[in-house]
């Protein structure tokens, strides 16, 4: 469903993004006031979400994706403010829209409809005290969607996410297990047939089968609605298996990005390589890994050139005294790292 | 490769321990029956999801909780046993570190304060200069260094990681001879995850402790423990415990075996072409309900009607190694269907309840 008063008229007018691009970002900053100082939370961020694409931001916390993507739905805590840059969406019939200079009432509208969000403990995003019936009419009344049509809308979706429709949408919250609440989400992200949802950590705080399920479902759900995904994790081994290209971040930037395959595979950044040989994979047999050493970096006075340079095996002067500057390495692969030749042959344990 | 030291006694043994608590004026069963045993300077890690009693478990095996049926033995004999300076040396042989170093740690003590109190309700040291050595000495132990930069500082200035590191140098200061690790590397960042990990070693190596690590991680499991052994946890029961490269390479139990398929690999081929297995049922039950018989029977691909829901499986040998396993069709032999079968040829062999040739 497209939502009837996210009308022309009331978008500022930016000029159209290539075809397969639905959300552009691009030299996106955004800091904390914080008593110490600023925090420089998101800095120069920059990357094109191609439909029906699964892109995952992996990274320590404090990196900044969780940050980066409340930016990019303009729902940062007052302390939070985008300092510069642009996002940019197209809408399903092709008009561009600039989220940054949307009104109140079309930002509202823009947001569960054209893009929704999935958050990180199921329990927080849920009202204790409503239904999940009443939370789904809320959300249909706020859109303009009849009760009747949310209704068969969300039985539909519940049954793709493999849960009981009759029983969940009476349910209270705490009636359904943390599983069955994810995916309560899930679906309820999906109620307006949103083209981006973002998920954050969505299978952080559930067992090992309970998230294989969620995966599944993920992975099924994605397939048959075709939309866009913005997926973040400190999970390599999730993001591993759910994404179709993987974006590092370090202290609020994006240092690689690519295809999963070549960031796996062939990392070119020093920290992606460095996270790499610091996460077990349970079928590799006995392995060699080791920490990244020293603590992510004080985001008010960041270190000089490359941020990474404190804790990296491969820093020289040149990483101290200069910051890399995003390049294309290889197909699509792209880079901030002085010494991505050496990262490369050194490749992963 | 026998990794397990089965000559010596074992440190602490758990034999058919149950333990339930009491809420709401119903009983909860967390503890169905454990018997464990854990071997001097030996690695052995706890596995299990939320609520499947590994907690509990470590609680009982350092002596914080007190098994409602069953009897513990340390060094061979009963808890009960030990009183007085031998009830005290127990108590301090076995120690916990905790999964949230921002709760365990008191947040208005400095580093040198939390370490001083066990070191002097212990007589650890006997004048300020040995205070003073032996704390220093403790924090070089866990990489904390200089000391001099420690000290005087409150958990709320240190990282996670320092803070876990704090912890665990709090639970040497008595100088164990097990310790329990209970999900301690959750809260922290996956990039220094593994050195804290690799610490444990040394420690292990060097102060010649037993170390039960706890965790619901089966892929950090199986980094930590390749030396040692791994325990399954089902709802209150092991169903599963051998050298950890038999269990996590060639996992017997079907819940074992669905815990492997189901774990993620940082690796995306290798994740995306993983053989998944089906549940029968995804449902988790309530421990105020537990399933008669074996209790993954309602979930198991390999149930069969008359035998897994009536008889309890006890853990038995398997493989003719070291590795036992709780599940009558697969120890009874009723057929050991081999792990890398494609899961709908497993599922036609388990259907029907005729027992296999």
């Amino acid at each position: 469903m497209l939502s009837p008063d996210l009308n022309a008229a009331a978008l500022t007018e930016t000029s159209p993004l290539p075809a397969d691009v639905v959300l552009q970002v691009r030299d996106l900053d955004v800091t904390y006031k914080a008593q110490r100082g600023d925090v420089q939370a998101v800095r120069g961020v920059s990357f094109d979400l191609h439909v029906g694409e699964t892109l995952a931001f992996i990274g320590e916390s404090g990196c900044g994706k969780s940050t980066l993507n409340l930016a990019l739905l303009r729902l940062l805590p007052k302390t939070g403010t985008i300092d510069r840059g642009s996002i940019r969406y197209t809408r399903r019939d092709g008009r561009p829209v600039d989220i940054l200079t949307l009104g109140r009432e079309p930002m509202r509208q823009f947001l569960w409809a054209e893009c929704s969000m999935v958050f990180q403990g199921a329990l927080n995003s849920l009202n204790p005290v409503i239904r999940v019936c009443d939370m789904v009419y809320d959300t249909a009344d706020a859109h303009g969607m009849t009760r009747r049509d949310a209704r068969q809308r969300m039985f539909e979706l519940f049954e793709k996410v493999k849960l009981d429709p009759a029983r969940v949408f009476k349910a209270y919250p705490h009636e359904l297990s943390g599983g069955m609440r994810q995916r309560v989400l899930l679906a309820t992200a999906l109620m307006l047939r949103p083209q981006v949802v973002i998920m954050d950590e969505p299978t952080t705080a559930v067992d090992i089968l309970t998230q294989r399920s969620i995966l599944d479902v993920l992975k099924q759900m994605r397939q048959e609605l075709q939309f866009s995904t913005i997926f973040i994790s400190h999970d390599l081994a999730v993001a591993a298996e759910i994404a179709d290209r993987i974006a590092t971040m370090y202290a609020g930037e994006i240092v690689e990005i690519g295809p999963v395959e070549d960031v796996f595979y062939h990392p070119r950044h020093a920290y992606t390589l460095s996270l790499l040989n610091a996460a077990p994979r349970l079928s590799a047999g006995k392995e060699a890994l080791d920490s990244i050493p020293g603590n992510p970096p004080d985001l008010i006075n960041p270190p000089s050139g490359c941020k990474f340079h404190p804790r990296c095996a491969f820093a020289t002067t040149v990483c101290r005294e200069q910051p890399p500057l995003l390049s294309v390495q290889a197909d699509g692969h792209t880079v901030a790292c002085h010494h991505a030749d050496e990262v490369v042959a050194a490749g992963r344990r | 490769m026998n990794p397990v030291p089965v000559t010596a006694p074992p440190v602490v043994e758990l034999r058919h321990v149950q333990r339930r608590f009491v809420k709401d004026g119903q009983v909860i069963p967390v503890i169905q029956d454990v018997d464990l045993s854990i071997f001097p300077n030996e690695i052995l890690c706890i596995v299990g999801e939320s609520g499947c009693g590994k907690t509990t478990t470590g609680k009982m095996i350092v002596n914080l909780l007190a098994p409602s049926s069953g009897q513990i033995l340390v060094d061979g004999r009963p808890r009960e046993a030990f009183r007085g300076r031998e009830a005290a040396a127990l108590r301090r042989s076995l120690q916990i570190v905790h999964q949230d170093p921002f709760a365990s740690l008191n947040p208005s003590q400095t580093i040198e304060q939390i370490l001083t109190f066990p070191l002097q309700r212990h007589h650890m040291v006997r004048d300020r200069a040995g205070l003073r050595r032996r704390i220093w000495e403790l924090l070089t132990l866990v990489d904390l260094t200089p000391p001099g930069d420690i000290v005087n500082k409150f958990p709320h200035q240190l990282s996670g990681g320092q803070r876990q590191r704090v912890s665990i140098a709090r639970a040497l200061t008595v100088q164990p001879r097990l310790i329990v690790a209970d999900e301690a590397v959750s809260m922290v960042d996956v990039s220094i995850r593994i050195g804290i990990l690799k610490m444990l070693h040394r420690l292990r190596d060097e102060l010649k402790v037993a170390i039960v690590f706890i965790t619901h991680d089966l892929a950090l499991a199986k980094y930590f423990a390749w030396e040692g052994r791994i325990a399954v946890m089902y709802l209150g029961r092991i169903v599963e415990i051998g050298p950890t490269p038999d269990v996590i390479g060639n996992p017997q139990h079907p819940y074992t075996r669905a815990l492997v398929a189901a774990v993620p690999e940082a690796d995306p081929d290798r994740t995306r072409h993983k053989p998944h297995l089906a549940l029968r049922s995804e449902a988790i039950p309530k421990l105020t309900a537990i399933p008669p018989g074996c209790a993954f029977h309602p979930r198991c691909l390999y149930f069969q009607p008359g035998v897994c829901d009536t008889r309890v499986p006890v853990l038995a040998p398997v493989t003719g190694g070291d590795q036992r396993v709780a599940c009558i069709p697969i120890t009874e032999g009723f057929g050991l269907i081999p792990y890398q079968t494609p899961p709908e040829a497993q599922v036609i062999l388990t259907t029907g309840s005729d027992p296999l040739p």
